[in-house]
């Protein structure tokens, strides 16, 4: 009696089990303590990046603790590169001995990317329900309950929901707001009902705009919203397949490169992405030293709240926030004369000495810092020792470095672990300076890394733990001229590639005139979207502005004209065929959304501009010019003229070009009228319409229809003896 | 031990991560975990109060440090020590009264011995406060329940404990750890019930027809005002919103569920409408020594405009908001500032703020608290009665010992 019941009620069964499920399996989440990018060097040669300090905590504790307040239980972090260093800092923090929350460290040396460390978490088979995609270096205070409950819904809804990714609007400003955090400019598809993931494009060069859409996104999906105004979080909440789908495809490394492309592209599994939107909280990673100083400043600012200064108070240093944002450990003795501006953290038992001026700035723990230093916009970590005069812009100074004195740091610089720089040396902007030397085969930048080999790759991982041990007696002698008189440290030269895009990645602010680039760049992108040459008209998608602003199609009217004319010009002068001119200005025409009969038109004008530019000595020279013109390029100009409309609007156009742009045509008017009859351009009923439609017009108006009677009359006389 | 340990940790991170919001909530936990801290805390034979205390303060300095700017953990730290020194005391004195009984004493004896010494303690720690201090009002009006309550919450105890006495002589030690626990649950019961106790007082200070102006929300006020309500008065309540938070749109909504005419006005109005208002009536985060009060921001200013137009501004505060601290610089030392995404969507504004690229320096302070100062309070009504703001130091220094004013024990602790 039982089994029938079973088998019948399977459905059901099954449907309460799933539910019992979902509430059974702890929340699990996988952090990626690599970013499997070389982007921090050369600082992570010595340190992991997870464990940098970000406004004095490490980056992995602002992680752990979101994903602890989250409602995550069970953590695996997946270390890599320098993996004994993060293992004891969990250890030593005590997050591997939280109450119910299980911190989980799986170590790998051979993975070189996030693809290889999800497959290497997939063989270890520990996660069973859904799960947190992160990396070691993201900030939030977003609360995961609705997104997870969202993406739960789904996933009942639709197995093949596998993925929700977390966007967030970014800053206002739009020359500048993708590169705000230094990251590239990102493209995205969404379905605004469904709110699924359609397409994903970063790129990094800033190609005004373009973007290649399938045909088949526009047939399949009735709405379909483009943003280019939405940053990443890199927060994901993966349903257990994605782990699979990572081992099915062993070429995915790189999660939003392949895999989520990878998905999107792939339409024969039909898994889907979906986003979503946070509005008021905070989330956002930091993937290069521009996001790390945004980020920075943003936990100063308390957008990160609870996670800032005065409340992460990791081991036993209070931090006390005082009044214009300023978080000042214990024991900091600093001088009376020193002036500390708003923003800034100063940290425990720092000393400064008089006449310091600090501002925007993040001081660790037990550093020196002497007189008349002027540290402005910097990230220095602990234990520096900062000499008298110094100048410290937009630079990131790490642990134990020496500044003697009169040294000066220019905007963007990195130092690296305990290096000296000699006293009056000033170290040149964007450049990087560490105790390690340059490693010298892998300049590929990081796109090659992910392209092809493997090998290279590996390769750093262990070697960057050898540099360390033989490599730094040999850099502290031959290196000594490098940074000035008794100066420790390498500069690494840049690669070509990357001189043009430091400023991107630089922890300096961006250069006011790469703001005022862009700036332009976005005009000329919307002039030309305006003036259509490169999208579909905008004038028939919004009639009321073409309506409203009469200047405005004036202009656009010139546009045309002047595109044509060029377009004309070089024809003649490349000797380029009837047949391409016709093609160019067909396209022109197309762009500018115009008709043919503005064409023939512009066209006429082009050729009668040619004509009068052309040197000639007199009337008659004139018109041998245009004769010579008319007769060349007839082609291309009938073309244009298949209607009589056309032809009236040519004959329109040269009484125009008569009456203001080149009155040298007045006395020819007749002549060329009629050449233009006989070479067959222009056809009798166009010129008796014309006429005709002249009839009632003014006298002033009628003077071009008076000279040009003689021909008319023969024409009327034509046509009766005809009938 | 260990997992007293994993307890407080538990507890101290919560508290780090701002996840236990309220006064009440926060008083309540504290006071379960020091219990379980006593349960477990192993006492010598001699000396266990100071064991006890020592115990006490170690896990209280680490809650206190976890958010100092939630002032009701620091006031139950250091009323449980007062409790374990006043029963220290009582049993102390209560041993050396019984010590001539006891000599003479046989098993018959013991039940109502039993008994005895624990009747005795309340009124011993009444005598010895009123013997160690200037007799008070307060002191006088509170010996009443308290001899009569004491022996009612601890009789069911007193059964067991007056056998192991018997037992073993080291038993003093497990007759002072029941002793402080019962008084710890009694504090709990206390923070459980301190709104009814207040809410009692309602009809006493509202009367008909009279209009009545909140900010924000409390639990505390809602309470009081629908008390009032239940005893048949009818009146009219103003509640500003409380921006940034907007609570005071959900004691609206409480208030008007509960039959009770309603208006919102926004913060900014208060001063309109004050002159229409009969009294204030306003929760507190927090009630320093001195009177003045630590209560949401906005406040202030409603105290303000209810001074100028002399309204009543009356302040419901439970007995564990009481803080024995002296504010010193309130509106730094005692805030918090939240996410300036309470008042500011990211990315709005946030070019502004960003002063490096020199796009301009805006700057978003939003603190929680507001620091009323004690002249422009009328009347604060705790779970024990209404009180002069000068009166508090009074009050306090009933509930707290001098001796516990700084938790923070060792100064090695520090590094």
């Amino acid at each position: 009696m039982g089994a029938p019941k079973k088998s019948g009620g399977g459905g059901r069964v099954s449907v309460t089990e799933d539910s019992d499920e979902l509430v059974r399996v702890p929340l699990q989440a996988i952090l990626l303590a690599d970013s499997f990018n070389t982007k921090f060097r050369p600082i992570t040669l010595e340190c992991p990046k997870v464990l940098l300090p970000l406004v004095n905590v490490p980056m992995i504790n602002y992680t752990l603790t979101w994903l602890e307040s989250a409602g995550v239980e069970d953590v695996f972090v997946f270390c890599c590169a320098h993996s004994k260093q993060v293992i004891d800092y969990l250890d030593k923090s005590g997050w591997l001995s939280q109450p119910n929350f299980s911190v989980t460290t799986i170590e790998s040396h051979n993975s070189v990317s996030a693809g290889d460390a999800l497959r290497l978490i997939y063989e270890r088979n520990v996660i069973h329900g859904d799960f947190v995609l992160i990396s070691g270096d993201t900030v939030s205070n977003m609360s995961l309950t609705q997104a997870l409950a969202e993406h739960k819904e789904r996933k009942k809804r639709d197995s093949n929901a596998v993925m929700t990714m977390v966007i967030k609007r970014s800053k206002t400003n739009p020359a500048i707001h993708q590169s705000r955090l230094g990251t590239d400019e990102l493209f995205m598809a969404i379905n605004p009902d469904t709110k699924q993931l359609l397409y994903y494009e970063e790129r990094t060069d800033l190609s005004k705009g373009v973007m290649h859409l399938d045909k088949s996104f526009l047939a399949d999906n009735p709405s379909l919203t483009l943003h280019h105004d939405k940053q990443d979080c890199y927060i994901d909440i993966c349903s257990p397949e994605v782990l699979s789908l990572f081992t099915d495809n062993f070429d995915y490394q790189h999660l939003r490169r392949h895999f989520v492309k990878g998905l999107l592209v792939d339409d024969i599994m039909g898994y889907k992405i979906f986003v979503h939107e946070i509005h008021s909280n905070y989330a956002s990673r930091i993937d290069n030293f521009r996001s790390y100083d945004t980020v920075s400043r943003d936990i100063i600012h308390r957008w990160t709240y609870p996670m800032v200064p005065d409340v992460m108070n990791y081991g036993n240093t209070a931090t006390k926030l005082e009044r214009q944002g300023m978080y000042r450990a214990s024991e900091i003795s600093q001088s009376q004369t020193a002036v500390i501006g708003p923003f800034t953290v100063l940290g425990f038992g720092t000393k400064i000495g008089n006449n310091t001026i600090i501002s925007d700035s993040v001081i660790g723990k037990g550093c020196k810092i002497g007189s008349n230093v002027q540290i402005k916009g910097c990230y220095i970590w602990d234990h520096v020792t900062i000499e008298d005069g110094c100048k410290l812009n937009h630079a990131i100074v790490c642990n134990e470095v020496t500044l003697k004195s009169g040294a000066v740091l220019e905007p963007g610089v990195i130092l690296s672990f305990k290096v000296v720089v000699g006293p009056e040396f000033v170290v040149p902007p964007y450049s990087y300076v560490s105790l390690l030397q340059q490693p010298v085969e892998e300049d590929s930048d990081e796109e090659l890394e992910y392209a092809d080999s493997t090998s290279v790759i590996t390769s750093k991982v262990d070697k960057s733990d050898e540099e360390d041990a033989s490599e730094v007696p040999e850099a502290r002698i031959s290196s000594v001229s490098e940074l000035g008189m008794g100066g420790v440290g390498y500069i690494w030269q840049k690669c070509e590639g990357s001189q043009e895009e430091e400023w991107r990645h630089s922890v300096a602010p961006i250069p006011a005139d790469k703001i005022s680039e862009a700036m332009k760049t976005m005009e000329d992108d919307l002039e030309l979207t305006h003036d259509g040459s490169i999208l579909p008209p905008s004038g028939e998608l919004i009639p009321d502005s073409n309506d409203s602003d009469e200047d405005n199609e004036d202009s656009r009217d010139d546009f045309f004209e002047r595109e044509v004319e060029a377009t004309f010009l070089r024809a003649v002068n490349e000797n380029i065929q009837e047949d391409h001119l016709i093609l160019e200005v067909n396209s022109l025409k197309l762009s500018c959304n115009k008709l043919t009969a503005d064409c023939a038109g512009a066209v006429f004008y082009a050729m009668m501009k040619y004509a009068v530019d052309t040197p000639h000595s007199s009337l008659d020279g004139l018109m041998q010019n245009v004769k010579a013109v008319l007769s060349k390029w007839k082609k291309a100009l009938t073309s244009y003229l298949t209607d009589i409309d056309e032809q009236i609007e040519i004959i329109l156009k040269f009484e125009e070009i008569c009456l203001e742009s080149a009155k040298e045509f007045a006395p020819l008017f007749s002549k060329i009228l009629l050449y233009m009859y006989t070479e067959d351009i222009i056809e009798e009923d166009a010129i008796l319409s014309w006429e005709d439609e002249k009839r009632d017009a003014d006298e002033a108006d009628k003077v071009f229809v008076n000279k040009a009677q003689d021909l008319i009359q023969w024409l009327k006389v034509a046509e009766e003896e005809d009938e | 031990m260990p997992d007293v340990q994993a307890l407080v940790n538990d507890f101290v991170n919560q508290l780090k991560k701002r996840k236990i919001e309220g006064s009440q909530a926060t008083a309540k936990q504290t006071a379960e975990v020091l219990r379980s801290v006593i349960s477990q805390q192993r006492v010598p034979h001699t000396n266990q109060a100071a064991a006890l205390i020592n115990a006490v303060r170690a896990v209280g300095e680490q809650l206190i440090a976890a958010n100092p700017v939630e002032l009701a953990v620091g006031n139950i730290v250091r009323r449980i020590l007062h409790i374990i020194r006043e029963e220290d005391l009582s049993l102390a004195t209560a041993a050396m009264a019984g010590l001539g009984l006891s000599v003479a004493s046989d098993d018959e004896d013991d039940m109502e011995r039993s008994d005895q010494p624990i009747l005795s303690a309340a009124a011993v720690a009444a005598a010895a406060r009123s013997t160690l201090r200037p007799p008070s009002l307060q002191t006088l009006l509170e010996d009443m329940p308290d001899s009569a309550a004491v022996p009612h919450t601890s009789s069911s105890g007193g059964d067991s404990e007056g056998k192991s006495r018997s037992v073993d002589k080291g038993s003093r030690g497990r007759k002072l750890k029941h002793d402080v626990i019962e008084a710890v649950n009694e504090l709990i019961q206390d923070i459980s019930t301190c709104y009814e106790q207040i809410a009692e007082q309602a009809i006493e200070h509202i009367h008909q027809n009279e209009v009545i102006l909140t900010l924000g929300s409390s639990k505390t006020v809602l309470e009081f005002l629908c008390a009032a309500k239940e005893k048949k008065r009818s009146f009219k309540v103003f509640v500003a919103e409380g921006a940034p938070r907007y609570q005071g749109h959900l004691l609206a909504k409480d208030l008007a569920a509960r039959g009770l005419q309603t208006t919102v006005i926004t913060d900014s109005a208060v001063f309109a409408m004050i002159s229409r208002v009969n009294m204030v009536i306003v929760g507190a985060h927090a009630v320093m020594a001195n009177g003045g009060v630590i209560a949401p921001v906005g406040l202030n200013m409603v105290a303000l405009a209810a001074q100028r137009h002399a309204v009543p501004f009356v302040v419901l505060a439970g007995s564990h908001k009481l803080c024995p601290l002296y504010p010193h610089n309130p509106e730094v030392l005692l805030n918090e500032l939240r996410s300036p995404s309470e008042l500011l969507d990211f990315g709005e504004f946030s070019d502004c703020m960003d002063s490096a690229s020199g796009a301009g320096s805006l700057h978003i302070v939003n603190p929680t608290f507001d620091y009323v100062p004690p002249k422009l309070v009328s009347l604060f009504i705790t779970d024990t009665g209404g009180h002069n703001p000068s009166y508090m130091y009074r009050l306090i220094a009933d509930y707290y010992s001098a001796d516990d004013l700084v938790v923070k024990g060792r100064p090695t602790t520090g590094s």
